[in-house]
């Protein structure tokens, strides 16, 4: 039993419903109890889908339960064919129907129905989200994929776009666009926007782009052992990843590939010299292991950031994120605890946070600017624009995603000048962000608010702030007061110093100065 | 005192029920915690459940309520299910862990889930072991919130109910009024109150443990919401009479209320007008301005709250439009029975759901403004039906003279919305 708040990802039928919802003429025949008809609002609210989720559920009460709910299933299941016509169904439980073992997948099979039935096998108890698409999505490859000669031209498929997918959208119509550049035709793209039949088409492709490992790997996987179709291991968020995919797809398809760069914007805009302010900004990177991994890249090789902490919620790409963060010299933080998350934001006191949802709530109340770049998102990050992740576009609009919450340049000198100004005093925050400036009070936890003097416990040792010292950091701007007093403490504790005086904290400054 | 009067073609309460059973499109009664948390400030909600559980509460709640909130959810985990007494043990475990790191908590709800009802994790036994372990501090309780056992506003039926038993004894001739308001609408309330010398006014929930509710056989309740069966069956249980009235909304809804209690309490018309007469008007006021996009048009409620029947009467008596279908996941007839009185006659009275039936008879009557839940409603609005999501019925304050306004406008809205709107392409 493990107490939970928050969760990054939902339960495993719902990654299912996210393959089910991103297809077309499937149907998902789930067994679950009323409650669980929530889901659909994931995909009409906060995706703003204007179809509802292609999902019948038994909704099987308690008063059912000593009866009969095998064949309360069967009857939705014939029912959910003969209203919605699909031309393949998927069957399954929920976290409550896999307890009453009614066994949805023979069940459907004993129905005798002239479509596909693909049965799915998701334990509740012990997998989630990601884990449910993927799976889901390579039980129905499996099923529906039929062998046949390669597409003339060379073709490939796009493989792990979902319903609610960060972006996934547009990443779809970047990377097809890529492709034709390349002289690439996209032969299947899948699960979003396929039909049964078209997944029964995806042999007929040279190669497949794994868009997102999260929810296409077993399926790429698959496709490679039984159609020895190569799949690409580069995702091309950032412009060097962009870059290697290309190369990639080159020795795939043993090709000379040229690509024309005028659209890409971002080395330029952060060479040019308002973006020197980006320098060294302190970011902490957490999310699915995939965007992670990206961002952490072009974290530190676009942007010029020093990347102060990495980590994701999706055990699955645990492993991949614990060896990059070696790379970085860090030590990968591995939970879907978002207490755990904010806590070691909380004790490194970034500048910036790139994150999900959750990290954007956990920056809101620490006073960190915060970007999201992975899924879970909310409603305001699923944008009516084109906005992609991957691609050149994409790295366009990551370097405007990044800068977006930070003071800018020209402004984080006015605001060191003018400190005393009324309008400028710091806790007014980015002067483009006009009702979301961070408050005050929302630095307390980092900031004890004694009187005089600010007793902390670092480790054994009792760190004495005096008065003047703390005054001193008062006047040092909000956006860098964190990493001061950090830089003071570990100064001092490095010196044996108990007490914190102005002089210190200018040690400190001077030591650390880069 | 001017009570409603019936309506001359008839009222709904004999008029055939279509009852229905097949897939439902609603909340199980978890997200009844969202508001119930927020209303009873020293009460933990703890969900054991699953990982479903708590994705719903997340994904109900909308927003999320950062802080830390006052509910979480026990995921039970592959161990649990494999040996009850071990689930006992790591839910004491767990429950320790809360109550040592939130100690401002005073009384714990342990809400049952359709996998603990399913596994049959008595979580009865569990609240008296616990409510032994951390007495006198901490009270704990239980009640389900499971999607096999509980619609939506359900849960919080069963919350309310689950607080009866452990009521202390009064012998006093109290008014005690049941159900979760907005702090704003329960002050109102208590004002009109007062002004018609009513009091001392009890309240369930309270605002915390220690407060003074208490029940016995001189206590009359009343109740705010249409959802309470089993909190008004617990009641009658402790020996308290119910006062039986069509529910607060809109002037007449709220003026029919107020009656029956203060005729209850022997309040002379002078006083009941003296009290009522002024929020009357600014409420009959308020209303005829919101209202103006409702005259003449129809209107048809999807089952989900049980707040249905009563809206469905102020929308046809005070705002001028026409039901065609009224659909509650339940009728109670003791609880809905004054307001299907006064509904009139003619809109097909609906209970339970087929959903795919229910959206082919949307779909030809087109109705002008359809009531449904937050899956439905993007989806018929795509298809140029114009909705009202209910799930902000309950979220709102919508009770009484000074909201009866605001209720219309919430349905007037989005009809407002589409008429301003000019997005058709250019013939
Ligand atoms: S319906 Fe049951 S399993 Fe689903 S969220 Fe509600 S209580 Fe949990």
């Amino acid at each position: 039993m493990k107490l939970t708040v928050w969760t990054y990802e939902g339960p495993p039928h719902v990654g299912a419903m996210r393959v089910a919802t991103a297809m077309k003429g499937l149907h998902y025949v789930l067994h679950a109890p009323q409650g669980d008809t929530y889901a659909d609002l994931l995909f009409t609210m906060i995706e703003r889908r204007n179809h509802r989720p292609p999902v019948t559920y038994t909704t099987f009460q308690a008063r059912d339960l000593g009866s009969d709910t095998a064949t309360l299933f069967k009857d939705a299941a014939r029912d959910a064919v003969a209203r919605f016509k699909p031309q393949a169904i998927i069957v399954g439980a929920s976290c409550t129907a896999e307890l009453i073992q009614d066994d949805p997948g023979g069940l459907a099979e004993a129905l005798g129905l002239d479509i596909p039935v693909i049965p799915l096998d998701l334990p509740s108890y012990q997998r989630k989200e990601n884990f449910g698409a993927d799976e889901t999505f390579y039980q129905i490859v499996k099923t529906l994929a039929k062998d046949q000669p390669k597409t003339p031209r060379i073709s490939c498929n796009l493989l792990g776009a979902t319903a609610l997918g960060f972006r996934h959208r547009d990443d779809v119509e970047e990377l097809t666009g890529l492709l034709a550049d390349l002289g690439i035709n996209v032969n299947v793209c899948a699960p979003l926007g396929a039909t049964p039949a078209d997944i029964a088409r995806l042999p007929a492709a040279h190669f497949n782009v794994l868009m997102y490992p999260e929810t296409g790997e077993q399926a790429a996987r698959w496709l490679e052992k039984t159609y020895g179709q190569p799949f690409t291991k580069v995702v091309p968020i950032g412009v060097g990843a962009t870059r290697d995919f290309i190369a990639e797809i080159g020795e795939i398809t043993k090709k000379d590939l040229l690509i024309d760069e005028s659209r890409l914007r971002l080395p330029w805009w952060t060479r040019s010299v308002d973006s020197t302010y980006l320098t060294g900004k302190r970011v902490f990177i957490f999310g699915d292991g995939t965007h992670v991994a990206a961002h952490a890249r072009i974290a530190r090789d676009e942007m010029g950031f020093e990347v102060v902490g990495i980590g994701c919620y999706n055990r699955e790409m645990a492993r991949p994120v614990r060896a990059l963060a070696k790379e970085f010299g860090l030590e990968a933080l591995i939970t879907d605890d978002y207490l755990a998350v904010e806590e070691a934001i909380e004790t490194l006191a970034p500048e910036m946070i790139l994150g999900t949802q959750m990290e954007r709530h956990i920056g809101k109340r620490l006073g960190i600017p915060c970007a999201v770049i992975s899924a879970p998102v909310h409603v305001q990050d699923f944008p009516a624009r084109y906005s992609p992740q991957m691609g050149f576009e994409g790295a366009n609009v990551i370097f405007d995603t990044l800068i977006h919450p930070l003071v800018m340049g020209l402004e984080e000198h006015l605001l060191t000048m003018f400190r005393e100004d009324f309008e400028f005093h710091d806790a007014a925050g980015a002067s483009h962000h006009g009702g979301h400036a961070p408050k005050p009070v929302a630095t307390e936890a980092v900031e004890d608010s004694a009187p005089v003097e600010v007793v902390e416990a670092t480790g054994t040792d009792v760190m004495v702030w005096l008065a003047d010292a703390e005054k001193e950091l008062k006047k040092i701007p909000f956006f860098v007061r964190g990493k001061a007093r950090r830089n003071t403490e570990t100064y001092a504790a490095s010196k044996g110093l108990q007490q914190i005086s102005k002089d210190t904290l200018y040690e400190a400054k001077a030591h650390y100065a880069r | 005192m001017n009570v409603p009067a019936l309506t001359s073609s008839g009222g709904c309460r004999t008029a055939p029920v279509l009852k229905e059973r097949g897939q439902r499109e609603v909340f199980c009664g978890l997200t009844g915690i969202i508001w119930l948390h927020r209303k009873m400030q020293d009460a933990f909600f703890l969900v054991v459940g699953s990982r479903t559980c708590a994705h719903l509460l997340q994904s109900a709640a909308g927003v999320m309520i950062f802080a830390e909130p006052r509910f979480g959810t026990a995921i039970l985990e592959e161990a649990d299910l494999a040996g009850l007494a071990d689930a006992h043990t790591e839910l004491d475990r767990e429950v320790d862990r809360l109550l040592s790191r939130r100690p401002d908590i005073r009384q714990l709800f342990l809400v049952g889930s359709c996998p603990s009802e399913v596994i049959k994790l008595d979580l009865h036994r569990a609240a008296e072991r616990l409510t032994v372990k951390h007495a006198p501090h901490v009270r704990v309780l239980n009640y389900s919130g499971s999607g096999i056992e509980t619609t939506f506003t359900q849960g919080e039926d069963a919350c309310l109910a689950c607080m009866v038993p452990v009521l202390p004894e009064t012998q006093a001739r109290e008014l005690l009024v049941v159900g979760a308001l907005p702090d704003v609408v329960e002050d109102q309330m208590l004002t009109l109150l007062a002004a018609m010398g009513i009091g001392p006014v009890r309240l369930l929930p309270a605002h915390r443990v220690d407060e003074t509710t208490a029940v016995g056989p001189n206590t009359v309740f009343a109740l705010t919401q249409p959802f309470l069966g089993d909190t008004h069956a617990a009641l009658q249980n402790r020996g308290a009479r119910h006062i039986s009235a069509p529910f607060p909304f809109g002037e007449e809804g709220t003026t029919a209320w107020l009656a029956a209690i203060a005729a209850e309490f022997g309040v002379d018309k002078a006083t009941f007008a003296a009290a009522t007469d002024a929020p009357r008007a600014r409420a009959r006021k308020a209303i005829a301005q919101a209202s103006e996009h409702l005259s003449g048009k129809s209107v048809f409620f999807f089952p989900d709250s049980q707040l249905e029947i009563p809206l469905a009467r102020f929308l046809t008596r005070e705002c001028g439009m026409t039901a065609i279908e009224v659909g509650s996941p339940y009728i109670h007839d003791a609880l809905h029975g004054p307001d299907l009185d006064l509904l009139p006659a003619g809109p097909q009275i609906s209970e339970g759901q087929d959903v795919e039936k229910q959206l082919d008879r949307v779909r030809a009557a087109r109705p002008d403004l359809t009531v449904c839940g937050l899956g439905l409603a993007n989806p018929l609005e795509a298809e140029g039906l114009t909705t009202k999501w209910a799930i902000e019925l309950v979220f709102t304050p919508v009770h009484f003279y000074e909201q009866a306004g605001d209720l219309a406008g919430l349905f007037s809205r989005p009809i407002r919305r589409r008429s301003v709107l000019k997005l058709e392409a250019a013939e």
